[in-house]
């Protein structure tokens, strides 16, 4: 067969399809029905994330206890490693909740990218058997690290309560947790993506995150670290564009005393920026490639 | 290509009344796969990351080309057989179809949404049956108020019984089949893609599910059925197609198709 004769005789076919109103079998969607799609299935989001939740501890004795141990073991480590034995509580006012707020918020986003980076592929048997839109597992996934975060949260609240007393610019947690979820959805699709055609990356993730962790000032306050270095002014204004940064920052100004000293400058505008970019930017890169999602 | 066979000595079934209308049309179509064969190992970050940048696939990476320059025409009230041996391709392309796994080149047109019914349907094996029944039906875009008012007869169709509170890893590989034919079979389909669905269950499910593909096929346009019974094909469909390594080998009348197919198999031995 020639070219030429098997193209005419494709064009013929696609035009008996329209004729008798046929469509592509994995052709991908557009955007607003996708996200139309994805809002129908919300509930299928909510009872998968769930059913995941209760999968995840069905096998251990305590159960979902361990939803509220992990968060409390992972803080009294840190605190050990980097409070006690390393020192670096040097000036910082209640260092335990400045750095367990710096893990949880640290941890919530990292979770959601590691987890994100492999939705699809363990779930590829149920991608090839049923149709739906394919970013409700990463949305799901999601789901399950936001509810970790507000346990998280709730701990980290009480320590903070016992410790400093109550406030009303906790409020502001609100804000800075929605912000927040709204980057690790991007982030998480992103990943989910990344994650399906180069599988490597969750080889190479946990190095990714680990220098994040780092570089983020979770253990240290970025300020003080720069001035005892004496560092130029535009240091910081760079170091504060990092998102993990601005999260951790618009966190600790709600829950923390005297926290004003430590601060990054413009951390809520910065939360804002990424928040929209990662989101939007998100959606539209998992879609674009939606019809490849069972292949391979 | 073994196009001569295809064309020449069917054009009774092929060709239909001129008032047929055409459901799923299949132009050229070909399906790779990508597996990793073997122990690839997992090598440490830093080959990871040279890998990434020069964009190059694992090197045990091998594709797998499962259904080669595939064309027909289904229309309604076909009920067409995929028969062939193992690893033919028969699957592979009933996926296709249902759009779930998408051809690397050529298109597949259907009408409305094909629905898969097989007993590969992963479901959660941590999940008990219930919970596995509220998913499925979610996922294939159920209300709740919809997944409520069929749950009793999807548990009573599947025959799970008391078991259905038990975690989906107990069930016996029978028992699983009976629950996923049970939960993909709750929604109305207009093109119906049955994968072996009837092989594993005993012969009491057998019975009542040969039945629900019949009461479906009357209600839905097209059904496709993949099955290494040949008496089930002859008994349910009306045209054949033959796949061979992911040719097209015949499409036709049922009685002709399964006879060549036939008469193949048995030259061989």
């Amino acid at each position: 067969m020639s070219t030429a004769a098997e193209s005419a005789k494709t064009a013929e076919m696609a035009a008996v399809a329209e004729r008798y109103g046929l469509s592509r079998s994995s052709a991908r969607p557009e955007f607003r029905g996708y996200l139309r799609d994805l809002w129908g299935r919300r509930q299928f989001i909510y009872t998968y994330a769930r059913a995941r939740t209760y999968a995840l501890y069905a096998g251990a004795r305590l159960g979902s206890i361990w939803q509220l141990l992990t968060p409390l073991l992972n803080a009294a480590v840190y605190y050990l490693a980097f409070g006690v034995l390393l020192g670096t509580a040097k000036g910082i006012h209640n260092y335990p909740a400045f750095l367990i707020c710096g893990m949880f918020v640290f941890t919530y986003t990292q979770r959601s990218m590691t987890e994100g980076s492999r939705a699809i592929s363990t779930n590829l048997s149920l991608i090839r058997t049923l149709h739906f839109p394919r970013a409700t597992l990463p949305l799901a996934y999601v789901v399950n690290e936001l509810n970790q975060m507000f346990i998280s949260m709730g701990i980290l609240l009480v320590m903070v309560g016992v410790s400093d007393g109550l406030a009303l610019r906790w409020f502001l947690i609100i804000p800075a947790l929605l912000l927040q979820t709204m980057f690790n959805i991007g982030m998480t699709l992103i990943f989910a993506r990344l994650g399906t055609f180069l599988t490597d990356i969750s080889q190479l993730l946990p190095f990714i995150t680990r220098t994040w962790l780092y570089a983020s000032g979770i253990f240290f306050s970025i300020p003080d670290k720069l001035a005892a270095l004496d560092a130029p002014g535009w240091v910081i204004h760079v170091l504060a564009l990092n998102p993990i940064s601005a999260y951790i920052d618009i966190a600790r100004r709600a829950l923390l005393e005297e926290h004003a000293r430590h601060a990054l400058p413009n951390a809520w505008p910065i939360a804002v920026g990424w928040a929209v970019i990662s989101l939007v930017g998100g959606f539209i890169y998992f879609w674009r490639a939606e019809d490849r999602y069972g292949r391979g | 290509m073994a196009v001569a066979e295809t064309a020449a000595p069917t054009p009774a079934a092929t060709t239909p009344a001129s008032d047929a209308v055409p459901t799923v049309i299949a132009d050229n179509v070909n399906i790779i796969y990508k597996v990793t064969a073997g122990s690839g190992g997992k090598g440490t970050a830093a080959s990871a990351f040279r890998r990434i940048l020069k964009r190059q696939d694992r090197p045990t990476i091998r594709e797998v080309h499962a259904v080669k320059n595939c064309s027909f025409t289904a229309y309604k009230g076909d009920a067409i057989g995929l028969i062939g041996r193992n690893g033919s391709g028969k699957s592979t392309l009933l996926r296709a179809i249902a759009g779930l796994l998408p051809p690397a080149s050529g298109a597949i047109y259907t009408g409305g949404q094909p629905s898969l019914l097989g007993v590969n349907a992963a479901m959660m094996n941590d999940l008990t049956g219930d919970r596995n029944v509220v998913l499925g039906c979610l996922a294939m875009g159920m209300s709740p108020e919809e997944i409520e008012e069929r749950y009793p007869e999807i548990v009573e169709f599947s025959g799970i019984g008391e078991f259905i509170d038990l975690p989906m890893s107990t069930y016996s590989s029978g028992m699983s089949a009976r629950l996923k034919f049970a939960i993909a079979s709750a929604k109305t389909h207009d093109i119906l893609l049955v994968d072996e669905a009837l092989a594993t269950g005993d012969a009491e499910f057998r019975v009542r599910s040969e039945q629900k593909i019949k009461d479906l096929r009357d209600q839905a346009g097209t059904v496709f059925l993949v099955s290494h019974s040949l008496d089930v094909v002859l008994d349910t469909c009306n045209r054949a197609i033959w796949l061979d390594k992911g040719v097209l080998r015949m499409d036709g009348g049922v009685k002709e198709v399964v006879d060549a197919y036939n008469k193949e198999a048995t030259g061989k031995r």
